[in-house]
């Protein structure tokens, strides 16, 4: 809170100043205004980045564990990627499975709600966003009953058998489920919005010339939706990575992932701290290496 | 890929068969009976809001009609899909595929329809409208006259049996809106398709055109030569859409050899017979103001005339405009080219004759609502 004390009354005296002075101050206003939002990330976003890497980087006291002294070691890392990788591998993996569920159930959702919908686009789009106004555990743990074995999912599907294992929750399915439902608005609402700006004529005009409904699907209406697909996925595969709620509460054992490994060495395990910050660290270094060759793969001129 | 299974080859003249388009209440198009002869340069004129897009949009198959047929030769093309049509159309605002560089926007028609050489196809109609420079480009990198002409190549490419331009020049600025005009008739003569050109605009339609239709309420009000249109129109509405006129509501009172005579607002005049569209009761007299001379002194001849005061003198450069009221209030405007040395000075208060050739005036249906807002809409 101290950050906000201290940003509160430098980005706003300006505006309270009288007039020459603010005349005076054309130019150097922009940056005064920036000063808050600079001051918030650099207290909580850049100093506490420092920090984990250099505790990414800490050695044990030989004898006293849970103490540790300023170094540069790398083994860390080393442990984190050689006895987790079955859980990184885990979370890009589902993270991936999830996006990729939440795309073909958002896309055909954002097109009926763009093209459509008519008079209930509203109260669609209400419906997308209302699952925010519960809190993201309790949502998932009622995917945990709706799952759950005496569930009417999980009861019936066991009544055609259809379910080899039995039961649903504690598979890694339950996680990709519930990493699709959770992340699923932020999959549809980009998408929506670079359909709704989409020019209909633009559309038309493939008709125009010569394709056919889906030809133009296919070379008209979905290349031009490409931000809104980007930013979609982006939005759900990033936080999907590094989540650890849904296997948490969905998963087993054999569900790990990233985020469960984090919070075990951080908060369960003595002397942990090191190695659950240098995961953290490889897990954004893998998934900013990602994202930069998805973008450039993949990426038009503008993000939504 | 080959043609489209649906796709209807046809060749020959447009005709349109009592073609309706009602939205509702709302009859945009009303039962409109239409040819439009191959190879010619059409026009279809009317103020904003009466059908002449609708009808387009039922051309190119992105409408359906209410009632009635599309047929282009003896083809029957009501109820296929756009992409089963040989018409191919230039929207307003472009509609250039964002995601798209201009030559692939350009061959996206002839590669659809399966096409081997549409790139080579694209860069020759790139070629035909002065655009093949940017055909590597972006169109949000294009100005709008440069992603107007992408616009025509695009539909040009297809060669299409009809293509239709929608206000392709409305959002261009004067000079560049000229100079594509000139443009177009050229592309037009040289490709030999028949265009058929909607819009509000007279001038553009008459300087382009073969034919012009003008359209109001969803029907046409006449169709015709644009020189001839404008030398004797039918309608008080076409009188004032298509160039000015100066109208006066009369009565029908006589006939003098081949002439009518009528009495407008207490002064006979004359018509010829030919160029009365209408001969009983009453009627609507006009002359053109170009037509109408202005005159210090009362004419010696055979014309008619009737004496005024002026009201407003504006020079225009070529010519000098006076707007005079007649004794029965009427403002009459009078276009007098400034050909003279001494021009002739003359002030507003000042008395004067206005005169007329009477083989230059005209009669129409006196229907003075049609003739007010064919004048605001062209104002």
């Amino acid at each position: 809170m101290s950050a906000l004390a201290h940003a509160g009354p430098a980005g706003g005296a300006p505006a309270g100043d009288t007039p020459p002075q603010e005349r005076q101050g054309r130019s150097w206003l922009p940056y005064l205004l920036l000063v808050p939002g600079a001051l918030w990330l650099l207290v909580f976003f850049v100093v506490p980045l420092v920090q984990l890497f250099s505790v990414s980087l800490q050695s044990q006291f030989p004898g006293y564990p849970g103490y540790y002294y300023r170094d540069v070691n790398f083994s860390n890392y080393l442990s984190a990627l050689t006895d987790f990788a079955p859980q990184f591998g885990r979370s890009l993996l589902f993270a991936g499975l999830a996006t990729f569920f939440a795309f073909c159930l958002a896309y055909p959702l954002a097109y009926a709600m763009a093209f459509k919908a008519g008079r209930w686009r509203n109260i669609m789009l209400i419906a997308v966003i209302a699952p925010f106004f519960t809190s993201f555990i309790l949502r998932t743990v009622a995917w945990r009953q709706i799952l759950a074995d005496e569930g009417p999912v999980a009861s019936t599907l066991n009544a055609l058998h259809l379910l080899p294992g039995g039961h649903i929750t504690e598979t890694w399915a339950a996680v990709v489920a519930g990493l699709t439902y959770n992340f699923l608005p932020f999959m549809v609402l980009p998408i929506y919005a670079s359909l709704e700006r989409a020019d209909h004529r633009v559309i038309e005009a493939g008709g125009d010339l010569y394709a056919n409904g889906f030809t133009t699907f296919r070379t008209v209406t979905l290349p031009m939706s490409m931000p809104g697909v980007l930013a979609g996925t982006l939005l759900t595969f990033i936080p999907a990575a590094g989540d650890y709620v849904n296997a948490d509460l969905l998963g087993a054992d054999n569900t790990k992932m990233v985020g469960n490994v984090i919070e075990s060495q951080f908060f369960k395990v003595l002397g942990g701290f090191p190695v659950a910050a240098a995961l953290s660290f490889t897990l954004m270094a893998l998934i900013l290496a990602m994202v930069f060759v998805y973008v450039r793969r993949f990426g038009t001129e503008e993000l939504v | 890929m080959a043609r489209n299974s649906g796709f209807r080859e046809a060749t020959g003249d447009l005709r349109l068969e009592s073609v309706t388009k009602s939205f509702g209440d709302f009859t945009a198009v009303d039962d409109l009976d239409l040819v439009v002869p191959r190879g010619s340069f059409f026009a279809l004129l009317g103020p904003s809001g009466c059908g002449k897009t609708t009808t387009l949009r039922m051309v190119a198959g992105l409408e359906q009609p209410t009632a009635g047929k599309v047929l282009i030769g003896d083809t029957e093309i009501t109820g296929s899909r756009p992409y089963e049509r040989p018409v191919n159309t230039v929207f307003q605002s472009y509609a250039l595929f964002p995601h798209l560089t201009i030559r692939d926007n350009v061959a996206f028609g002839p590669k659809r329809r399966g096409d081997k050489n549409a790139l080579a196809l694209a860069d020759e109609t790139l070629a035909l409208v002065q655009v093949d420079h940017l055909a590597a480009r972006k169109p949000a990198q294009l100005s709008g006259g440069q992603q107007q002409r992408v616009a025509l190549a695009r539909a040009l490419v297809n060669r299409p049996e009809v293509l239709l331009l929608d206000e392709p020049l409305g959002a261009l600025d004067l000079k560049l809106r000229r100079q594509l005009q000139v443009e177009l008739k050229r592309i037009q003569t040289e490709v030999g398709l028949t265009f058929i050109h909607v819009t509000h605009d007279q001038e553009e339609a008459m300087t382009m055109a073969d034919t012009v239709a003008v359209m109001n309420h969803g029907r046409i009000e006449q169709m015709g030569h644009p020189a001839d249109l404008y030398d004797l129109p039918r309608t008080s509405f076409v009188a004032n859409f298509v160039g000015r006129s100066n109208l006066g509501t009369g009565r029908v009172v006589d006939r003098d050899g081949d002439s009518l005579v009528a009495e407008v607002q207490g002064t006979k005049v004359k018509v010829p017979l030919a160029r009365a569209n209408a001969t009983d009761g009453t009627v609507m007299f006009g002359v053109r103001p170009e037509k109408v001379r202005v005159l210090r002194r009362p004419p010696e001849g055979t014309g008619d005339d009737v004496k005024g005061t002026v009201l407003d003198v504006s020079f225009t450069g070529v010519a000098t405009e006076y707007l005079v009221r007649l004794p029965s209030g009427t403002i009459w405007s009078c276009y007098e080219q400034n050909l003279d040395v001494d021009p002739i000075d003359l002030r507003p208060g000042d008395d004067v004759w206005i005169a007329w050739n009477h083989a230059h005036a005209f009669t129409v249906p006196a229907d003075e609502a049609e003739a007010q807002a064919a004048a605001e809409a062209t104002a």
